[in-house]
């Protein structure tokens, strides 16, 4: 059974470091003989390992959970992690996400756009002034909705991967467009009675073109989400509501 | 030389990390917060079927309260936790919890009204109360005598890191992303800080701060085969050891989680099991009754997973390409249930698998996944041995866990520890003991002791050794002669090769140059400390001979409480050594709550030590007087084994709960 041979499969790689000077990008070929289960995480490391020690990416949880490792995977972006090879072709491209600043070959700094994204918008529950400041903690907590709560939850699952952003089209034209990652934050926020944020503060936040009327409704975003979040739907709600205050 | 000064330095970006960082903000401090990567991307987030905390807002949780929880994790730990550490946890994770509530975490919900749940292979209606529609629920986890783990589907981990993050950018903590602390500075047995480097462009920054908190997460990644992310690799524990001051503790004690997928050790989480979910053989016979007729599937970890190692090794697993495995069986709860509880391990399922676990049973074996070890503290988080060096979460043994963790208990762990290690911290920096007296040329020399070390691991030598190589002879050792059953045999050649290999890493030719960004580079100098970390779990292996908790010798197969009540003491003294120095420190019987007894899986093979019996009998002694004279359960705890004043006075109330309310005054 373990004696069958495995296809060999041939991973393109855009190759790049940006903190040499005198390095140019290039695409690098490697081959290796596919294995069962074999995923791009697992055959990333076996060419680090054995071929090219230089190569540079980026995984942490292995499992699709925590959204590190997202990169273009045969041009469209992605979790490289369970990205299994035997579901693509033997030659398989892989780039890192644009967007994003460069680390280097598969390398980028979302955490560094995701962590500017949190700031600006502001992602946080809101509490009204120091109300909450004491610690309240040793009498029961307040009750919410369940269904409320299975509903912020589904929102909540955003894993700030970064592939709505690699797929989105009006970023290319817009560079401070928040993205479907930062306007399903605020659809969240905004369904959630604990934060005291109103409509009129929400649209200081995203009440432009660099906010909600910015996207163009191509929704690359939703098509690429591993998540699979309603994208789509919430930046409609969002528009609907921010399109109200605008009337008002 | 880049020198910068703060009051805090966190070093872990994980649950732990960011819930210190705030909490010594809110205090007034300066912090800086140093993480490999984006915090958010912490291993926190695979934390995945929940939290425990005794709210009792289930009707299946209902009579819960911190004396259960208090005494499950001490039968969980076989009696190894340090039960005053175990009494401040299970006080705090109640308001640990309410206040994540506040800041955003959306926990499940108990929505009143009938309800159909799995319980032990069969569809039981159970009622929610009204009064406790719209509170927290709770799910059953193995070893709990409550249904107390508190959930958000099964992307626990994930919300409460989300929130957690949130928080620490309301509160300006400065985070610094891929930045890897590489030593702790340190001068006649006080920490200063540390010596970080800049993983994408290779520069080192010296860290100076009164006190620096260690919450770097576990060692996992020792093994072949882990649950854990693979940034696990216990450089926390490690720059610890290797400042030949602070120590480390029950370094041994690694637990195996019974459902991680095969062959990638990917988790399933525990949650499958406590909402119905069955184990099964190679003939899809359910085998858990037969060893454990009360607990079943949900008994202790350490317990499923040897007895599944047992199951297979009578020929009932499934063979497969990559070595036996069994089922986890979730089919029985039903697509709708799945798709809403267990989300994550339906994804991860298709994704790892190709399979629909509403339909399929899912391939799993007992894998790594936590350590109970990690950098000895105090109560405070403090190290024994060092000043001003902290630690919490899985990182530290202040110790709750004792030589097995409850499911559900660290991801409580972190935040709960967090927020006390954070008003310690806080006390610390506000009293003269902290005020910096340091000469420069100190920290000069760490710098260059580091800049050094990184020049030589480039420098061609005579008998270059490969880091990826000696790296996966490790992890063989470790998954081979140190996994869930041990002997002394296996473990003396595990300790002999393990130093074997730490004396070859001293050559280890880093082949790509440069010293910024490089993968190549920080994997050679975490192999040689990874080593260490090895060395330390195998000779506290090889020395411990006895069973407990998830340390299990066939060798020596009784818990011995008469030689063995004591938690394993590790240092690495010379920074030539090739071996770890052990010593023991003695848990007090005279002084538990809840004298060493027998847990209650298979048969007991305890040694006794004869002051359990006399400890046993003054406690008993106590409970009845203190009964006899109408007194409540917090009076008749307290005089078994006063802890509230070892808590920060912010923390010392009591909790609420449906049942039981207080009057305001109390403390």
């Amino acid at each position: 059974m373990s004696n069958e041979k495995g296809r060999i499969l041939k991973i393109s790689v855009l190759k790049y470091n940006p903190q040499v000077k005198e390095d140019k990008p290039k695409i690098v070929t490697y081959e290796l003989e596919e294995a069962p289960g074999m995923t791009l995480f697992i055959a990333l490391n076996e060419i680090r390992q054995h071929q090219d020690n230089s190569l540079k990416f980026d995984f942490v949880c292995r499992a699709g959970i925590c959204g590190s490792c997202s990169m273009l995977i045969n041009g469209k972006p992605g979790l490289a992690c369970r990205a299994l090879t035997s579901k693509m072709d033997a030659d398989i491209t892989l780039a890192p996400l644009p967007v994003f600043e460069l680390i280097g070959d598969l390398s980028v700094f979302t955490g560094k756009w995701m962590s500017g994204m949190n700031d600006r918008l502001e992602t946080w529950i809101h509490e009204k002034e120091e109300e909450e400041k004491a610690c309240s903690c040793d009498t029961i907590e307040e009750t919410m909705d369940p269904d409320l709560s299975d509903e912020i939850y589904e929102l909540d699952r955003c894993i700030e991967c970064g592939c709505c952003v690699a797929g989105c089209g009006t970023i290319v034209m817009r560079e401070n467009f928040v993205g479907a990652v930062g306007l399903n934050k605020i659809a969240r926020y905004a369904i959630d009675p604990r934060d005291k944020r109103e409509d009129a503060d929400y649209y200081d936040l995203i009440g432009d073109e660099d906010g909600i009327f910015g996207c163009m409704s191509l929704m690359g975003c939703e098509d690429v989400c591993p998540k699979d979040l309603p994208l789509q739907s919430k930046i409609a709600y969002m528009r609907r509501k921010m399109v109200a205050m605008k009337d008002k | 030389m880049k020198i910068t000064y703060t009051d805090v330095l966190v070093v872990g970006g994980g649950l732990a990390g960011l819930r210190a960082a705030t909490g010594v903000k809110e205090r007034g401090h300066d912090c800086i917060l140093l993480t490999l990567v984006p915090p958010k991307r912490s291993h926190s987030a695979a934390a995945q079927g929940g939290m425990q905390a005794s709210l009792g807002n289930s009707i299946k949780g209902e009579g819960d309260n911190e004396d259960v929880h208090f005494e499950d994790t001490v039968k969980g730990s076989d009696w190894g936790c340090d039960q005053k550490v175990a009494r401040i946890f299970t006080n705090t994770a109640p308001k640990a919890i309410r206040q994540l509530a506040q800041w955003g975490v959306p926990w499940t919900r108990v929505r009143r009204g009938d309800r159909e749940v799995v319980i032990n292979a069969k569809k039981v209606t159970i009622t929610e109360k009204d009064e406790a529609h719209g509170l927290i629920n709770a799910r059953d986890f193995g070893g709990t005598k409550k249904w107390r783990t508190c959930y958000t589907s099964d992307g626990t981990g994930h919300s409460m890191l989300f929130a957690m993050d949130n928080k620490a950018h309301e509160d300006k903590i400065e985070v610094r992303e891929r930045m890897e602390a590489m030593a702790i500075i340190h001068e006649n047995g006080r920490c200063y800080g540390a010596v970080a480097r800049n993983l994408m462009t290779g520069e080192l920054v010296a860290y100076i701060a009164k006190s620096t908190i260690i919450a770097t997460g576990g060692y996992g990644r020792i093994y072949k085969v882990s649950t854990n992310a693979v940034i696990c690799q216990g450089m926390g524990q490690a720059i610890a050891l290797e400042t030949g001051v602070a120590t480390l503790g029950n370094m041994e004690a690694i637990q195996f989680h019974p459902t991680a997928i095969v062959p990638v050790g990917i988790l399933t989480t525990e949650g499958c099991r406590g909402d119905g979910g069955l184990l099964t053989d190679v003939d899809g016979y359910r085998f858990m009754p037969d060893y454990e007729p009360e607990k079943k599937e949900l008994a202790s970890r350490d317990v499923v997973s040897r007895r599944m190692v047992e199951h297979m090794r009578k020929g009932k697993g499934v063979k497969s390409r990559y070595g036996d495995h069994l089922w986890l069986d979730i089919t029985i709860l039903g697509r709708e249930h799945i798709e809403k509880n267990l989300r994550e391990v339906k994804e991860i399922c298709e994704s790892f698998l190709g399979i629909d676990p509403a339909v399929d049973p899912i391939p799993v074996r007992p894998t790594q996944h936590y350590s109970m070890g990690g950098i000895r503290t105090d109560y405070r988080g403090e190290s024994q041995t060092m000043k001003g060096l902290f630690s919490c979460g899985e990182a530290a043994c202040w110790d709750m866990h004792g030589f097995n963790r409850l499911g559900g208990n660290s991801v409580a762990e972190t935040v709960v520890s967090g927020m006390l290690v954070a008003e310690y911290v806080s006390d610390y920096c506000e009293s003269k003991d902290s005020d910096i007296d340091l000469h420069i040329s100190v920290i000069e020399s760490f710098l260059n002791k580091e800049k050094e070390k990184l020049n030589f691991l480039i420098k061609p030598k005579e008998k270059a050794e490969d880091a990826y190589e000696l790296r996966a002879k490790m992890e063989d050792i470790m998954m081979d002669d140190v996994g869930i059953f041990r002997n002394g045999e296996d473990l003396q050649k595990a300790v002999t090769e393990l130093e074997e290999l730490l004396v070859r890493s001293k050559n280890i030719v880093v082949k790509c140059k440069t010293l910024t960004a490089n993968p190549e580079l920080f994997n050679a100098y975490r192999t040689q400390r990874m080593l260490k970390l090895a060395l330390c779990v195998a000779l506290g292996a090889l020395q411990r001979t006895e069973s407990r908790g998830a340390h299990s010798r066939e060798d020596y197969p009784e818990r011995n409480d008469k030689d063995f009540l004591n938690r394993t003491i590790t240092t690495w003294k010379n920074e030539n050594d090739t071996l770890p120095t052990i010593s023991y420190e003695e848990i007090n019987i005279d002084e538990m709550e809840l004298p060493p007894g027998f847990r209650g899986y298979g048969k007991d093979m305890t040694i006794t030590n004869p002051k359990s019996e006399k400890r046993q009998n003054e406690v008993d002694k106590i409970k009845e007087k203190l009964e006899d004279e109408g007194k409540d359960r917090f009076e008749i705890q307290e005089a078994l084994m006063p802890f509230r004043d070892m808590l920060p006075d912010v923390y010392q109330g009591k909790n609420e709960r449906l049942y039981e309310k207080f009057t305001k005054d109390v403390k």
